[in-house]
């Protein structure tokens, strides 16, 4: 399998995604501009990656604009047949607006852009990252002014009987509670994925911990989960 | 014909307006304190050429619905005037 990140005008973590597939977790990479529209080279036993940053600098709503770059087409229908997708907060936003995900990102309730490392913890094994991260309170960094999940009751409901919240933050015993969330998120949701479980989008950065030299690899069990789901889908 | 449409996309009541609340404060630390509920939005004006007020109107309403407002966090109002 390989990994494609799509670049925006604006995003700024493309690099450090292509850094952590690639040269942490061995894996081939295709850096994908916003202004192409190719994906012929990916199959759905791929995945398409939407990185962090600033997206049509956050004009009108975060990733409101990016949704309908000409790349952002594709990879809806890419992901309407089944293909991999992960969206990084930016990429996150993005994924809601475009309507792969549910919900929306609101501006954080403390009116403050928060950049610090928080704790999360998987809420269900029932998603690719579920099953792959140990069950424990992982310290990954955030970085984003509009983290606020939300989504109505039907929706929310619906979410927790899909097993479609994937990550929730909890204090680094683990322990998920609303003094533990950064942003006011609506029952502390930090990550989701479709019902599908080909489409995940996360606020907290798990390619900014990947490496030893950062001294947090917190953040490659999560990734690595994207990896070796393929390989680990049972045959018999 | 060109119309010109003005549209108001607001945070919904429901959910809490972080702007609106930093704004409210201020107001209170400017000596205005009998204000409350300040909510902020975005004010939207576009010019389009359409046959008739009707038709303006329908496209300003694709326009709202498909990206000028996420009706999950925002509602909108518009109205058209001609020229």
């Amino acid at each position: 399998m390989k990994f494609g990140i799509v670049v925006f005008p604006g995003s700024n973590c493309d690099r450090d995604m292509q850094h952590a597939l690639q040269d942490e977790l061995q894996q081939e990479v295709v850096m994908l501009w916003h202004k192409d529209k190719d994906l012929s080279m990916f199959s759905t036993d791929d995945c398409i990656v939407l990185p962090g940053g600033f997206s049509y600098g956050d004009y009108l709503r975060c990733g409101a604009l990016a949704r309908f770059s000409p790349m952002m087409e594709q990879v809806i229908g890419f992901a309407r047949r089944g293909g991999k997708v992960l969206g990084v907060c930016n990429g996150f936003q993005i994924l809601c607006e475009a309507g792969l995900l549910p919900g929306v990102l609101l501006q954080n309730d403390n009116q403050k852009f928060i950049c610090r490392n928080v704790y999360i913890r998987k809420t269900s094994e029932q998603n690719l990252m579920g099953k792959a991260v140990e069950d424990k309170a992982l310290k990954i960094p955030v970085a984003h002014g509009e983290g606020r999940y939300f989504a109505d009751e039907a929706t929310l409901a619906h979410l927790e009987q899909n097993n479609q919240i994937v990550f929730q933050y909890c204090d680094e015993n683990g322990t998920v509670d609303r003094k533990f969330n950064p942003n006011g998120a609506i029952n502390d949701i930090a990550g989701i994925c479709n019902e599908g479980r080909n489409v995940y989008g996360m606020m907290p950065h798990p390619e900014r911990a990947c490496s030893d030299t950062l001294n947090n690899t917190d953040g490659r069990a999560i990734l690595k989960a994207l990896v070796e789901s393929w390989v680990a889908v049972p045959t018999a | 014909m060109k119309f010109t449409a003005h549209i108001d996309v607001m945070p919904l009541k429901e959910l809490l307006d972080p702007q609106g609340k930093a704004v409210t404060e201020s107001l209170h630390n400017l000596g205005l304190s009998n204000v409350s509920q300040v909510r902020v939005g975005k004010h939207i004006t576009l010019s389009l050429e359409a046959a008739s007020q009707d038709e303006a109107r329908s496209k300003t309403e694709e326009a709202c619905k498909r990206l000028l407002a996420n009706q999950v966090m925002e509602s909108y109002t518009f109205e058209i005037t001609e020229g």
